[in-house]
């Protein structure tokens, strides 16, 4: 509607790429707290910030995919939104955020982060790779080197 | 790291002597509603059945299933058990006397009742002994004991496939018979027998196990035939009705066991079908692999006993011999002399044969017994309580040195004393694993260390302890990461007797408890003062409650015992909707007031002299304290900006770290940090409980702020009102403080006034530790995954504790990540690193050794139920406040439900017709169902807000002995002290000590007095009948109706009657923090119901009794 396909896909490719990135430093705070290096207000203050930023910028992604008449990918895209959204409501009032300092360390909880960053980094490996073709595909779509005409001029 | 970690603690000797004051708080009064239950109303009419409420039923097992998968937490998994019965409770109770009775005309009860002897019944149900009494009767035996019939059922069973007893009574050094695939069941169960009857003497080691074999299995064969008709005439006898009334005496002498009846009768032909011929067995045997060939029964007739003792010890690779060898021989030996009659005269008279069966069932549970593993049918033993204190458990580690120096079960517990060797076997025995601590408790003889170099494992920071491995004098293996150290020269030396050379007589490896003065290593700064900040709430609500004069004229007496060098510091700030802080510059005359009414950006009047030091100041401090208590009563602020007091006292402790002490009376509506009133009082009785979460979380940030500065905050709380406990409450929990909780207080009530004074004066002069974190270590192979207490948890194992004190306990759920197998023990060590209040930097060191087994047998009878009690309630309350109360509740039931159903399949039991549990764990289901009535966890009884959220937090972080006497009270009959047992105090005079007395109204007699010891509270009721003697005597009052509603003490006297029950209050006194305080009250008194709510058996309108829960607990256990 307001961008072309390949310049869609571009700027889907490049956000889903920063949210990549974001997920792997969450994997090395998390890791780094598991192995000492970090304490846990430190930590928990760190991911907190990027937790709302993520999730808005993953909805603005599907909307503006939606609005482009991709339905299929927005409706793809809405299940990852859905569980963002989820772990931000479920956490309870008394808590300073998705991660806890003060329940990062109980009940596995540590562990469970760590598992949804991974799930989370294949999910936008995919997508990353996704973009990539889509984009590719739209590129090639509008036949831009203009075989054809080559292909006539020669035959 | 953990070096760096450490550091940043210090702290001083513990310089002050154990003081017995302090603590904890405020059970005291609950106004939860009485409408509730007179245990014994004789008269007047009762409504003879009411239904529970849907909601107050124990969980269906449909959402068992769910849930337990839920209870995850729990370290209880379903796998084992398939729960199917659909049926509610109270329609499933298999014993449909019970509901007769029930059903009954009130009238009839109470007949019944009377006709028993005058002792008062629970409400719930009657008792129709009468009927069951003339089964016995019939029965021909001349035992008048019911309590034995669960003897009676239990013993012959073993016959019959279900083996309990034997297994039980096996002799720990054998092999574990862990579960094994169904088809080797059969096998497994005559091996066991041959493992404890075994006569066996042998002077080969192969062949002495599978002789006896032959002889258990042929045994039954030969009696069948035998056995008289006339003994299936009894019909036998059903399920018991708790309420049958049992003579107090339970446990008889086994020898006065009843003869096998029917029961025995259709086990042993069960058993014929099951058991296989001797010679199939012998056959299965050598197949199986797992015992060694059978040979002629004559070996076993030649050797004797004793030669078998050494060789079955060497057979097992025994790695903790808990029960005593000789016991064995004993056993052995009497088995052998019942055993070889019966195999040469194989055409025995039936008599006779009962009698060999029966005394070798006897045998066999008086070993049991001896041993501490037989069980009981908790259907048939109403009494189970034992009539002194609960035993612990205690640690064998085969080696008496090693047992000698573990650390004390009252500082470090753990929920078994025998640790499974993998996580299966965990799984299988359904027992939670972790461990308690109460890592600062004062101690009466704690040898202190100072040395150049703190011996620590280089790579795990593990402190010397008694259970390293020295592999020379010069070099020692670490315990729990069996990295080889070297030993330093100054640990040669012995300090003691002044010499060089064995390492193994330091102090640090003879006692698992000990305390270094740390050097300066251990100090990121130098050690901090003590300093006070005290926060005194002078809202409208809190002028009203009085409690500012008691604060003052407490703290004005023991301003000179607070805990401190000549650097202490004291400060004030009061605040109701402003902040006024208190100056107490050089020069001044009295203290100057400054008031800041700029509550949302606080900031400090003026840089110092806010905090000021005592000693310089003594006279200005005390001249405040003598004006505070009158100075606002003109004032009529309602609000109370709690949030900015707290931010303020940030900022004055931030570089110094210390201890803030907040008197809240009102909830804190203004300014930052303002709460609404949440609790809505018509739902108090609801069963869905709703704010048990913070509101905020403005109170955990600042903790955390304060934690990181070694501030510590502890709250009392004497509200008239809600005042949101929930949410205040983080800034204790996060910064390791503690809480104490006085609802509805009015300072003009005198026991109130005076449980407030005691608290207070134990809170100032107990010995405190600044800037301290604990670190909790274990052995490779297990992980702390939970951690429960008042603290902040900085990184994977490190608890930052702003301030420590000796009330506060801790608690910690262990899972096993790797297989123990090729460990014989595992480690526990916890290292606190405080300064005292004389600004030293210590370290206190508690180590405990517990065996690796890998028998499910073995683990199961190791629990130790008050332990798990303790572990359990701290993931109840997580889970009620993660989930919600009543997910909690079920996850309760299903705890008593999987560890009994896994006992029963540990033991093979088959289908029984009692509620098996092993020894050790038999109060768990009594405790679970008195959780399940406490305050915290009671659902459908009007309960505060507050005084549920309290009794939460208290669980988290009481120390087990006082938790336990809050879940449940002991009770103590006082009428008749001369008739009791005596035993000597520490100053070797003689107290009186009573039986302990279940909580139920049974037990109270109409011509008695009670004390119920609820830990900081003691109540003595008086009934209406007691002895004028008793009244004049002991409470020197001149009739019954003379004993005033007002009566907080015990005069006096000069008699021994008097003085006895003195001896005894005192007593009891002795193994508290703090003398509880005293309330002596008729049964007729306004206040009875203090007393009578906490006769945990009885059914209450809505919750079942202990007896109703246990036959819910059967109709679940599969």
């Amino acid at each position: 509607m307001f961008l072309s396909d390949p310049l869609l896909f571009a700027f889907s490719l490049i956000v889903s790429g920063l949210i990549l990135f974001l997920q792997i430093y969450y994997v090395i705070i998390l890791t780094d707290l598991e192995s000492d290096y970090l304490n846990a207000q430190e930590c928990c203050s760190k991911l907190n910030v990027w937790v709302k930023p993520k999730l808005g910028i993953h909805l603005f992604l599907t909307f503006l995919l939606l609005i482009h008449g991709h339905w299929i990918l927005s409706l793809i895209n809405l299940p990852i939104a859905a569980w963002m959204l989820y772990d931000i409501i479920k956490t309870p009032c008394g808590n300073m955020g998705v991660y806890d300092p003060t329940e990062i360390h109980s009940r596995g909880q540590l562990k469970r982060h760590l598992r949804d960053c991974m799930i989370f980094i294949g999910y936008y490996m995919i997508f990353f790779f996704g973009y990539l073709y889509c984009m590719i595909v739209s590129l090639l779509e509008g036949d831009p080197i203009n075989r054809d005409d080559e292909g006539l001029m020669e035959f | 790291m953990s070096q760096s970690n450490m550091m940043n603690q210090n702290n001083m000797p513990n310089g002050m002597p154990p003081h017995m004051n302090g603590i904890d708080s405020s059970h005291s009064s609950r106004d939860s509603s009485p409408t509730v239950r007179y245990p014994y109303m004789t008269q007047g009419p009762m409504a003879p059945h009411r239904p529970i409420p849907a909601n107050q039923l124990p969980p269906t097992s449909k959402t068992i299933n769910q849930l337990s998968q839920n209870y995850s937490n729990l370290q209880i998994n379903n796998q084992l058990t398939p729960r199917t019965s659909p049926k509610m409770f109270s329609t499933s109770t298999p014993n449909e006397q019970v509901k007769d009775n029930q059903s009954q005309p009130a009238i009839d009860r109470n007949k019944s009742q009377q006709s028993q002897g005058g002792v008062l019944s629970p409400i719930g149900f009657n008792h129709s002994a009468t009927s069951h009494f003339s089964n016995v009767a019939l029965n021909g035996n001349s035992v008048s004991n019911l309590g034995q019939t669960s003897q009676r059922f239990n013993v012959p069973s073993n016959f019959g496939g279900t083996q309990l007893p034997h297994q039980n009574s096996l002799p720990s050094n054998a092999v574990a018979p862990p579960p094994r695939p169904p088809l080797q069941q059969t096998l497994s169960q005559p091996r066991l027998m041959a493992y404890n009857n075994g006569p066996v003497p042998t002077s080969t080691s192969s062949p002495q196990h599978a002789v006896p074999q032959n002889h258990m299995t042929q045994r039954p064969l030969m009696n069948q035939p035998n056995r008289m008709p006339n003994f299936n005439l009894q019909p036998s006898v059903p399920v018991q009705s708790p309420a049958t009334r049992m003579p107090t005496q339970m446990r008889m002498p086994n020898s006065m066991q009843q003869y096998p009846n029917m029961h025995q009768q259709q086990h042993h032909q069960q058993q014929q079908q099951r058991y296989p011929t001797p010679q199939q067995y012998t056959n299965q045997l050598q197949a199986s692999d797992q015992l060694p060939n059978v040979t002629s029964n004559s070996v076993h007739q030649n050797s004797t006993p004793a030669q078998d003792i050494p060789i079955r010890a060497n057979l097992h690779s025994n790695r903790y011999p808990t029960q005593p060898q000789y016991n064995q021989s004993h056993q052995q030996q009497q088995y052998t002399q019942q055993t070889i009659p019966l195999q040469q005269q194989q055409q025995q008279k039936l008599q006779q044969n009962f009698y060999q069966q029966s005394s070798q069932n006897v045998v066999q549970s008086g070993f049991n017994k001896l041993w501490g593993v037989e069980n009981f049918d908790l259907l048939q033993t109403p009494n189970i309580l034992p009539k002194t204190k609960v035993e612990v458990p205690r640690i064998t580690l085969g080696n008496e040195l090693l047992d000698h120096a573990n650390c004390k079960p009252d500082i470090f517990r753990c929920t078994m004393t025998k640790i499974p060797e993998n996580n299966s076997l965990l799984q299988k025995s359904r027992l939670p694993l972790g461990v308690l601590i109460h890592p600062f408790k004062d101690l009466n003889h704690l040898p202190v260390i100072q040395c150049n170099t703190i011996v620590r494992c280089r790579s795990c920071r593990t402190y010397i302890n008694p259970y390293v491995y020295f592999i020379d004098s010069k070099k020692w293996k670490c315990n729990l990461c069996y990295r080889i150290n070297e030993l330093p020269e100054e640990f040669q030396y012995d300090p003691v007797t002044k010499t060089y050379g064995d390492p193994s007589r330091r102090p640090e490896v003879k006692t698992s408890t000990i305390e270094y003065i740390a050097p300066s290593e251990y100090m990121l700064r130098p050690p901090q003062a003590a300093i006070y900040l005290f926060l005194l709430d002078i809202s409208r609500a809190a002028i009203e409650s009085g409690y500012l004069h008691t604060v003052c004229s407490v703290l004005q007496s023991e301003l000179n015992n607070l805990p401190g060098d000549t650097r202490t510091q004291v400060g004030f700030i009061a605040y109701d909707t402003a902040l006024h802080f208190f100056s107490f510059a050089d020069g001044l005359s009295q203290p100057h007031e400054m008031t800041v009414l700029d509550i949302d950006d606080v900031f400090l009047p003026c840089p110092d002299n806010l905090l000021v030091n005592l000693q310089d100041c003594m006279e200005l401090v005390t001249d405040l304290l003598a004006q505070l208590p009158n100075r606002y009563n003109n004032s009529f602020e309602t609000g109370s900006a709690l949030g900015a007091a707290l931010q303020a006292s940030y900022k004055m402790m931030a570089s110094t770290g210390g201890r803030v002490t907040v008197f809240q009376a009102t909830l804190p509506t203004i300014g930052p940090g303002a709460l609404i009133s949440r609790e809505d009082p018509s739902q108090r009785a609801g069963s869905d409980v709703q704010h048990l979460n913070p509101a905020n979380d403005f109170y955990k940030r600042l903790a955390l702020e304060c934690s990181g500065q070694q501030i510590a905050v502890d709250i009392f709380f004497a509200n008239s009102q809600y005042v949101d406990i929930a949410t205040i409450s983080g800034i204790c929990k996060f910064s390791g403080g503690c809480m104490y909780h006085f609802p509805l207080f009015k300072a003009s009530r005198q026991s109130q006034n005076e449980s407030f004074e005691k608290c207070l004066r134990r809170y100032l002069t107990r010995k405190i530790g600044f800037e301290a974190v604990m670190r909790i270590r274990c052995s490779r192979g297990l992980t702390i995954h939970t951690f429960h207490g008042n603290f902040f948890v900085r990184s994977t194992d490190l608890l930052s504790l702003p301030n420590i004190n000796p009330d506060a306990g801790f608690g910690m759920q262990v899972s096993i990540e790797e297989s123990l197998s090729d460990v014989k023990s595992i480690c526990f060590q916890a290292a606190l690193l405080y300064t005292s209040s004389k600004g030293e930097r210590r370290i206190r060191v508690h180590t405990m050794c517990l065996p690796v087994v890998n028998n499910l047998t073995e683990i199961i009878n190791s629990a130790d139920q008050q332990c798990i009690i303790g572990l359990l309630s701290k993931m109840a309350v997580d889970r009620s406040v993660q989930s919600n109360l009543s997910d909690a509740r079920e996850a309760f039931i299903n705890v008593a439900i999987d560890i009994l159903t896994s006992y029963k399949a540990s033991q093979n039991m088959g289908a029984t017709s009692g509620l098996m549990v092993p020894n050790c764990l038999r109060l768990l289901p009594l405790y679970i169902s008195a959780l399940l009535k406490s305050i915290a966890f009671r659902s459908g009884v009007s309960t505060r807000l507050d005084d549920r959220v309290k009794a939460m937090c208290d669980m988290k972080t009481s120390p087990l002995p006082n938790l336990i006497q809050q879940i449940y009270p002991d009770l103590y009959p006082v009428h008749n002290l001369h008739d009791q047992n005596v035993i000597e105090n520490e100053d070797k005079e003689l107290v009186p000590m009573p039986p302990i007395l279940q909580l139920s109204a049974r037990n109270i007699d109409s011509n008695g007095a009670y004390l119920m010891d609820m830990g900081t509270h003691m109540v003595i009721i008086v009934c209406s009948a007691v002895s004028s003697m008793f009244l004049n005597h002991v409470l020197g009052v001149s009739d019954y109706n003379s004993i005033s509603d007002e009566m907080y003490e015990l005069p006096s006297l000069d008699n021994e009657h008097n003085q006895r029950l003195h001896l005894l209050i005192n007593y009891l006194n002795d193994e508290k923090p703090m003398n509880a305080t005293l309330q002596i009250m008729r049964d007729s008194s306004p206040n009875r119901n203090m007393f009578f709510e906490k006769l945990l058996e009885d059914r209450i309108e809505t919750a079942l009794s202990y007896h109703e829960f246990l036959q819910h607990l059967k109709t679940q256990v599969k």
